[in-house]
């Protein structure tokens, strides 16, 4: 059997900090009424670690052919 | 003054029809039978040319070639190899290590004589025989 | 400016850009410079995720739930990350299976079975059915709501116009004209179409610029930026609670949760989305761009969401205006018609790209899980025999297409209004999301099977049916809505959206929790209750392994048909020129002239079922090869050694380690035997120098002396007569050396002439003593010979042997000191030996030498005061020449104290059979 590469062990390690990330209780921290530039903390977070994962996923897939 | 020639050829008929012809052209001249002898006499008889077998016993052709091109009281020595065996590779390492000219052995004796005076003209004179102070005794 | 027949207009020109699309895609496909394939366009494609569900839904949930739209889009990003290894792996078993469908691929896994496939294509089409209907009242309401303007008028309910009066008709209709047109044009092994992810991926494009421009707008256009939007919304206290809108962890977080779960499952599952992701896939690498590039549209498309919503709830306080259509009803408000027209079209591009794709992957189940196997079974038909069933085939499709497209508008009719969007769009997700046991199980656990699959399915879906699409019903009053609040036969434990009394939930969440339990359940406890076929172990280990695989899949087939056979089949379905193309093509990969020499092997069979499989689905492609080559029955034994791919590769694996083994000791071998090859040529080599060398020597002297003489006729008497013996001198080693060399190459070679006899060495001794003794007498050499009286007779040749004598005793001269050297040479009898030995007390010969000195042309001596006379051959040949009559030579010596050259022969008795030889 082959053994999965590095690249794939970080792979499914983003996927399992995607899953905390987007998840409770990540989001019970920021589900509060504040805001942050007038924007609510809650939509703030998830988009930007939404953004966050996306930026790696792309780091880790493209990087390195 | 007679420019000095240094034969170094084991071959005992070579060496006699090699004296031969450089006392015929003029040269004054030694002869080695090995690198032993060839060695000494570079620094007692302070030759203008050298003729040089490649094969010679003891200290061959070509490590007696470095070490002239090794020494500045021998920078105007000039050396014609004399090679046997012909081959480019032969050739090449002669001239690595520092050869002027060569020649495959058999040679036609007037392109001998004719090299190893073009070789002398082109040697300083000021080469002294007698002991050199660089050289130790 | 907004006027009916602008918006139609704008419409059908959209649609027509679409066409064009999707005809320039599929001429450069034709022409084989494809545009879709590229990581972009693939990456593109799968966004026909976002329907229009996400347009105009998402905002509509997002004025209830806040951020409760998310999970949706946050799922499939996840997913994504896993799709190099489950998306890709999938990619690999279609394109190895020549897998059409999510059917097809549920029935191939499942040992082929026709019964997997229908079923999977039932639940597919009833659950995927109301999400058309979504996409067509979508596009429906849009066009009502834009036509009222400037008046925002929400729409009648659907139902009260008739059906020609209707808008969503003529969409439905349109649509399916799209897909019949570009989804079932041609019948292809590879069931791939490219101008419909062309233009599936252009419609992407329009949808995420239209939403951008209406989210720019309303954000910066109508407010002062984010900040201001939420800031107004924070000041309403009905608004405040959607900022930090989840709660509890057994309310939105399971909710959250589960919509995630879902999403994830939708984004390969629902049957669109497996057609652009695993069956459009040209190309396994581009997964790895899809991976962001897919995710970073869904945040595009999604970060104006809740600006949107909140601005619409602002804008409209009284409620009277549908969240739903607030995208659309916004830009109207504000009188920018180019926007709303814009807003329309991305919308209208939202909900057809959703349902072309849907329908034509549907079609494809319909017809090939479904219709055609039941059609093949029916032998009344005698479609087994008809000639041509391609045209057949594409006529199904059609046809499902346009039935799917009119089911959908039924539903939308009947039970369209009872639902806001985003909820019929989860009761299909929930609906497909039935299919992800036994896909995963089938990707991973090759004990799944058959029978599992098929209690999987059925119970997941007996669940979501009465825990989802019961209650849908009820609310379009289609059941009774006391079932639904008191259960059947009022057991209140059975109420269909509080099962067995678990409360609290939502209804996705708690429909999840169920089915998923049930159909989790059954495909285990099914799988594990009953052993698997050999057909089924074959197709899981097919699926399982597919990585280890490196070629077709294997074959069960039994050869028992001829090529023409198959290709007539195939021809039937794929037309007949198209077949006569295709195993054409496979002869020149086979290696022969035509198809007639094509054996129908079982490789050939199992070629002809994947062509099959490419356009009627695997199972029927199977029941169709069946009626001309018959199938192999696998015997237990097979299946234990074929089908057990794992440990075959295991085995494999351990054969190559070894493999590669032996291979390095060979390859160390070869590198020895080469080594002694180059040693040998360098042998040669040196040889060949040295007797140039050799040669060139007394040649120089020669040729020197000879041009010396010549230039000088003036020499004295004297000099001249020893220049002249010197060339007498030399020339006389040259022909020497010249002997020498042709005797040695002789001897080697075998072509010596050996003139045996029984001969009295110790006569040859005398004669070799008696012959050299002048040599000896110059050097002032004393010799003594110690020879027995009689010895017996050698067979050996008289001159060769004298020949080694005589280089022996000139060598033994030669190396003593002149005046003081003593040679003794004695002959006795050793045993059935004649021996003679040769003692000198010269120089003797350092004991590394001792071996060197019977090589050729080395030569050991007192090289400072002359050259040796030698050539460097005698010694060499010597030891030749006695080898050749059975004896040996050799020497004993210590340096300055002299030499012993000793050899042996066999005495005759012993010696005629050596000689003999």
């Amino acid at each position: 059997m082959r053994k999965p590469s590095l690249r794939a062990y970080r792979i499914i390690a983003l996927f399992l900090l995607g899953c905390l990330l987007f998840n409770y209780p990540f989001l019970a921290l920021f589900n509060v009424g504040a805001t942050a530039a007038g924007v609510p903390v809650l939509y703030v977070y998830l988009f930007s670690a939404w953004g966050f994962v996306i930026a790696a996923a792309a780091v880790l897939v493209e990087g390195g052919g | 003054m007679a420019k000095r020639v240094l034969i170094a050829e084991d071959e005992p008929s070579i060496v006699t029809s090699l004296e031969f012809l450089m006392r015929r052209a003029g040269f004054d001249t030694r002869s080695a039978v090995d690198g032993e002898e060839a060695l000494s006499l570079l620094e007692t008889f302070h030759p203008h040319v050298v003729l040089l077998d490649i094969m010679l016993p003891r200290v061959s052709g070509l490590e007696i070639c470095r070490f002239i091109r090794g020494q500045p009281a021998l920078a105007g020595t000039r050396v014609l190899m004399l090679t046997a065996k012909g081959g480019q590779r032969e050739v090449e390492r002669g001239i690595e290590a520092g050869a002027d000219d060569y020649l495959t052995k058999p040679f036609s004796t007037h392109d001998l004589v004719a090299r190893v005076q073009a070789l002398a003209a082109d040697t300083p004179l000021r080469i002294a025989p007698g002991p050199d102070p660089r050289f130790p005794p | 400016m907004l006027e009916g027949w602008v918006i139609v207009a704008a419409s059908f020109a959209y649609i027509g850009v679409l066409f064009a699309v999707a005809w320039f895609a599929d001429r450069r496909a034709a022409e084989g410079r494809s545009i879709i394939r590229n990581a972009w366009v693939y990456s593109l494609s799968l966004a026909v995720y976002a329907t229009a569900w996400t347009f105009y839904g998402s905002v509509g949930r997002a004025a209830t739930d806040g951020v409760g739209f998310l999970p949706i889009y946050l799922g499939p990003t996840l997913m994504m990350l896993l799709g190099w290894f489950v998306i890709r792996k999938m990619v690999r078993i279609v394109r190895l299976n020549r897998i059409t469908s999510l059917a097809d691929f549920l029935a191939s896994r499942y040992g082929k079975s026709a019964l997997v496939g229908a079923l999977v294509t039932v639940i597919a089409v009833i659950g995927i059915l109301p999400y058309i209907s979504l996409q067509l009242k979508a596009v429906s309401t849009s066009f009502q709501i834009l036509l009222g303007y400037p008046e925002i008028v929400m729409p009648p309910r659907a139902g009260t116009l008739v059906a020609m009066q209707d808008t969503a008709f003529y969409v439905a209709l349109l649509m399916a004209l799209f897909a019949i047109v570009f989804g079932t044009r041609s019948l292809d092994a590879a069931e791939r179409h490219e101008g419909l992810v062309a233009a599936i991926a252009f419609e992407s494009i329009v949808k995420l610029v239209a939403f951008l421009a209406l989210g720019v707008f309303v954000a910066y256009g109508m407010y002062d930026g984010l900040g201001d939007v939420f800031a107004r919304a924070a000041q309403r206290p009905d608004l405040d609670v959607l900022m930090a809108p989840l709660e509890g962890a057994a309310g939105s977080y399971a909710t959250w949760v589960w919509l995630t779960v879902l999403s994830m499952i939708a984004i390969v599952l629902l049957p669109r989305q497996f057609q652009m992701a695993v069956i459009e896939n040209t190309d396994e690498r581009h997964l790895r761009r899809a991976a962001w590039l897919f995710p970073l549209y869904m945040l595009a498309i999604n970060a104006f969401v809740l600006p949107i919503a909140f601005g619409g709830l602002l804008h409209f306080p009284e409620g009277n205006v549908d969240a739903d259509t607030f995208v659309l009803t916004l830009p109207m408000t504000q009188k920018v018609e180019w926007l709303a027209l814009l807003v329309f079209v991305g919308g209208l591009s939202a909900a057809t790209g959703m349902v072309i794709v849907e329908t034509i992957a549907l079609s494809t189940m319909v017809c090939n899980d479904l219709v055609m196997p039941v059609l093949l079974r029916i032998r009344a038909l005698r479609l087994t025999e008809r000639r041509d069933l391609s045209s057949l085939v594409l006529d199904i499709r059609r046809a499902a297409i346009l039935a799917l497209l009119l089911g959908g508008y039924c539903y939308y009719l009947l039970a369209g209004e009872a639902y806001a969007l985003v909820s019929i769009g989860l009761i299909s997700f929930a609906a497909v999301a039935q299919f992800a046991p036994a896909i995963i199980g089938g990707l991973y656990w090759r004990g799944g099977t058959r029978a599992g699959a098929l209690a999987g399915l059925s119970a997941g879906f007996a669940v979501w049916t009465y825990t989802l699409l019961l209650p849908a019903f009820a609310k379009s009053d289609w059941v009774g809505a006391e079932l639904i609040e008191h259960g059947p036969w009022g057991i209140g434990l059975l109420r269909p959206t509080e099962l067995f009394g678990l409360s609290g939930l939502d209804q996705i969440t708690h429909a999840m929790i169920w089915s998923m339990i049930a159909n989790v359940g059954a495909y285990v406890a099914a799988s594990l209750a009953r052993r698997q076929s050999a057909a089924e172990h074959v197709q899981a280990t097919l699926f399982v392994d597919v990585f280890q695989q490196t070629g077709e899949p294997g074959s069960s087939w039994r050869a028992a048909t001829s090529a023409a056979a198959l290709q007539a089949l195939v021809g039937r379905f794929l037309g007949p020129a198209r077949a006569a193309e295709i195993f054409a093509a496979h002869a020149r990969g086979r290696g022969v002239k035509s198809v007639d020499e094509l054996e129908g092997d079982r490789d050939l069979v199992r070629f002809a079922e994947l062509q099959l499989a490419g356009s009627i689905g695997s199972a029927s492609a199977r029941t169709m090869v069946a009626t001309v080559a018959q199938e192999e029955p696998l015997g237990l034994e097979e299946v234990m050694t074929i089908i057990d791919e794992a440990s075959q590769v295991i085995a494999h694996s351990h054969r190559l380690e070894e493999k590669s083994r032996a291979l390095e000791a060979a390859t160390q071998e070869l590198k020895a035997a080469n080594e002694r090859l180059k040693e040998l040529d360098r042998l040669k080599d040196d040889f060949i120098s040295t007797v140039t060398h050799e040669l060139r020597t007394p040649l120089t002297s020669i040729r020197a002396f000879s041009e010396i003489l010549h230039d000088n006729p003036d020499l004295d008497p004297a000099e001249r007569q020893r220049f002249l013996g010197l060339v007498i001198k030399e020339s006389e080693r040259l022909t020497r050396l010249i002997n020498q060399v042709l005797d040695l190459a002789k001897i080697e070679s075998g072509l010596a002439e050996w003139l045996t006899a029984e001969i009295d060495v110790r006569e040859i001794v005398l004669e070799a003593i008696n012959a050299t003794s002048p040599i000896f007498r110059s050097r002032g050499v004393q010799v003594q010979t110690l020879a027995a009286e009689s010895v017996p007779p050698v067979v050996a040749d008289r001159d060769r042997l004298l020949q080694v004598l005589l280089n022996l005793l000139s060598n033994a001269a030669k190396f003593c000191t002149p005046g003081k050297g003593r040679v003794q040479v004695r002959l006795a009898v050793a045993g059935d030996r004649i021996r003679v030995d040769v003692e000198d007390n010269g120089v003797g010969i350092s004991p590394e030498n001792q071996a060197l000195i019977f090589e050729k042309f080395r030569q050991v001596g007192d090289t400072m005061t002359e050259k040796p006379s030698g050539t460097g051959l005698g010694l060499a040949i010597c030891r030749r020449i006695v080898g050749h009559f059975g004896g040996r030579l050799w020497v004993e010596s210590e340096p300055g104290r002299g030499s012993v050259f000793s050899f042996e022969l066999p005495a005759a008795a012993a010696g005629r059979l050596v000689a003999n030889a």
